[in-house]
């Protein structure tokens, strides 16, 4: 599996969002992008001391598990799978999801 | 005598503090009221809109990215209604049991729950979201206007 993230200072929350997604998707893409940095100074976030650094996060991923599975069907699949992140911290994922067929499609026609 | 009396407060209130943390990662019962109440906003317009703020002044960026794409459609306002959460805790973690979904914004069409702000600039790429306004007669179709 196509591991994309840069290992170093990888936090906790993405850390285990990483496991569970693994899991619970076997994918065969999956990039986690940490975006709390664009994010720190926005209201919500100020009023949290600029966030603990791991509140917004882009997933992508490619995985089987979504086939026949509507966007939101499979965007309460990974949101079930992180209700314990949600509740400690997590404010805001950035969710593309795709079975491995629309992503070869998605390639195609670029 | 008075420094250990004050290490003891201390860890009781510490206990206390984390038992009242650990509880709040059980799901809470969404009162038969709430929902309710929600229920009936869902459906009392066409289109409803869950979001940070409102439209003349969105408060996060991905409520701002829903309200630019709904308003490309032109929907007229006894169409349309939105929710500021900010201004309601209650709804703001109400409207996120019921709807099973962690996040805001949330776009309701028809009093069917249609997603969050991915999911609406996907359908709005796509075309999707036009048709599904169109077949809900909240928008002329095409070749009507």
């Amino acid at each position: 599996m196509a591991s994309d993230t840069i290992l170093a200072s990888l936090g906790p929350v993405e850390i285990a969002m990483r496991e569970k997604l693994v899991t619970l998707l076997q994918p065969t893409k999956l990039i986690i992008t940490n975006e709390s940095q664009l994010h720190r100074h926005h209201a919500a976030m100020r009023s949290q001391g600029g966030g603990n650094g791991e509140t917004h996060f882009a997933v992508q991923v490619i995985s089987d598990a979504f086939k026949g599975k509507n966007t939101v069907q499979r965007h309460r699949l990974i949101y079930s799978a992180l209700s314990e992140e949600f509740s400690q911290g997590l404010h805001a994922l950035s969710l593309n999801t795709k079975t491995s067929e629309e992503a070869q499609r998605y390639q195609a026609e670029k | 005598m008075f420094q250990s009396a004050l290490r003891t407060s201390l860890s009781l209130h510490r206990s206390t503090v984390s038992s009242c943390l650990r509880s709040q990662t059980f799901r809470r019962f969404l009162s038969q009221e709430s929902r309710t109440k929600i229920q009936a906003a869902v459906t009392e317009y066409p289109v409803v809109l869950f979001m940070k703020g409102n439209p003349e002044q969105p408060m996060c960026g991905f409520s701002r990215g829903v309200v630019k794409i709904l308003s490309a459609f032109d929907i007229p306002p006894e169409k349309f209604k939105t929710y500021n959460v900010l201004e309601d805790l209650e709804l703001r973690t109400g409207i996120k049991e019921f709807s099973e979904w962690p996040t805001i914004p949330q776009l309701y069409v028809n009093g069917e729950f249609v997603g969050g702000s991915d999911i609406a600039l996907s359908m709005f790429q796509s075309g999707e979201l036009e048709s599904l306004l169109e077949q809900h007669g909240v928008i002329p179709k095409a070749s009507e206007s």
